[in-house]
């Protein structure tokens, strides 16, 4: 058997959060896709809703990329909001 | 081998013993899909399949499990739900003959869980209207499961009836295969016949055709042809008369409760 294309499943725990991808599934179809994250993915009631993509789609950066993407946001603690005082009536953040 | 249980002959003499007869119809029937499901674990064609049928297995013997407790409930002598679903001979068993037909091949599994899964879907959807509380309850969250072992099932339909010649010719043999015994389903037992007139259980007539309207859909779009009808005669879910495929099933599943008697885990 061929091997079937691979899709990547997002999930939404609950309404009012957004979707977090939590793996992939290997399916023919767009429907078979969402069929088989649901069956593999939230079957512990994980979710109240379900998307995929096929994984073909998904552009990933270059793991060579690392130390100039990344590295530099590394010691430039002043970017975290932290620095500010809160009043105390502000709750929440 | 000592027998535990006795229900000697299958003519509901009260509405107690059809009311039992029928609570055993329909939980034999998901205790033995869900033994047979359970036999792709570890071997299905793909790691998700292997997951959903494994799901859908699961669903069943929950829903074998609800029908039984409430049998303990209402039994006439003490037992409990492993007495009942592992101490059974085979005539005592009224699950329709379809459910235990072998997996097959996995068109073979899919035609047999499809025809089945829609008359659930059906069935069910009557049950959970049904004026005995009980029943209406199990039968409603039933359904929810039902709804996508019906719609899992004609998808695969669609896509290997409609999909490489190889799929579309397997997929017509398996229905071939199966289809007689989906019709046990419609032919009304005793017990099926005094629940009806108890207005608990639905007229049977109507599920058929409901099931037929939606099969013959089906089967179209899939671009299948709807097989010839032979032998529909089978009389599992009134006499516990079996297929030779039953003795087998039941040896598996009964093992480990026949060896070691009131084992729990």
């Amino acid at each position: 058997m061929k091997e079937w294309p691979l899709w990547e499943v997002f999930i939404r725990s609950k309404n009012g959060q957004y979707h977090k991808h939590v793996g992939s599934v290997h399916a023919t179809d767009a429907q078979m896709a969402i069929e088989h994250a649901r069956d593999t993915y939230t079957r512990r009631n994980e979710g109240v809703s379900i998307w995929v993509v096929p994984s073909k789609y998904i552009t990933a950066s270059d793991p060579e990329d690392e130390d100039m993407l990344f590295e530099p946001a590394k010691d430039k603690v002043y970017r975290h909001p932290t620095f500010y005082k809160l009043p105390d009536d502000v709750k929440n953040i | 081998m000592s027998k535990t249980f006795d229900t000697s002959t299958p003519s509901p003499a009260s509405t107690l013993d059809a009311k039992i007869h029928y609570l055993f119809q329909l939980a034999d029937n998901a205790l033995i899909m869900g033994q047979r499901l359970c036999e792709w674990t570890g071997v299905a064609p793909e790691l998700e399949i292997d997951l959903a049928l494994c799901n859908i297995a699961l669903d069943h013997l929950g829903q074998a499990n609800a029908w039984y407790e409430y049998l303990v409930e209402i039994y006439p002598h003490p037992t409990d739900v492993d007495q009942l679903a592992f101490c059974r001979d085979e005539h005592q068993y009224y699950n329709i003959t379809l459910t235990e037909l072998p997996n097959g091949d996995f068109a073979q599994t899919i035609a047999k869980m499809a025809l089945f899964s829609i008359f659930n879907y059906y069935l069910h959807d009557a049950l959970r209207k049904c004026p005995d509380a009980r029943i209406a309850a199990i039968a409603a969250r039933s359904y929810k499961e039902i709804q996508y072992h019906r719609r899992y099932t004609s998808n695969w339909i669609l896509r290997l009836g409609d999909g490489t010649d190889t799929s579309h010719e397997r997929m017509q043999r398996a229905l071939d295969i199966v289809w007689d015994h989906a019709f046990e389903a419609f032919a009304p037992s005793p017990a099926d016949r005094i629940m009806h007139q108890h207005g608990i259980a639905p007229d049977l007539e109507q599920i058929k055709s409901l099931w037929e309207h939606e099969v013959h859909q089906l089967l179209h779009k899939a671009t299948l042809s709807i097989p010839e009808t032979g032998f529909t005669g089978y009389r599992a879910k009134s006499d516990g008369i079996h297929t030779e495929h039953m003795g087998y099933l039941l040896a598996e599943m009964q093992y480990m409760q026949r060896r070691y008697p009131n084992l729990q885990w």
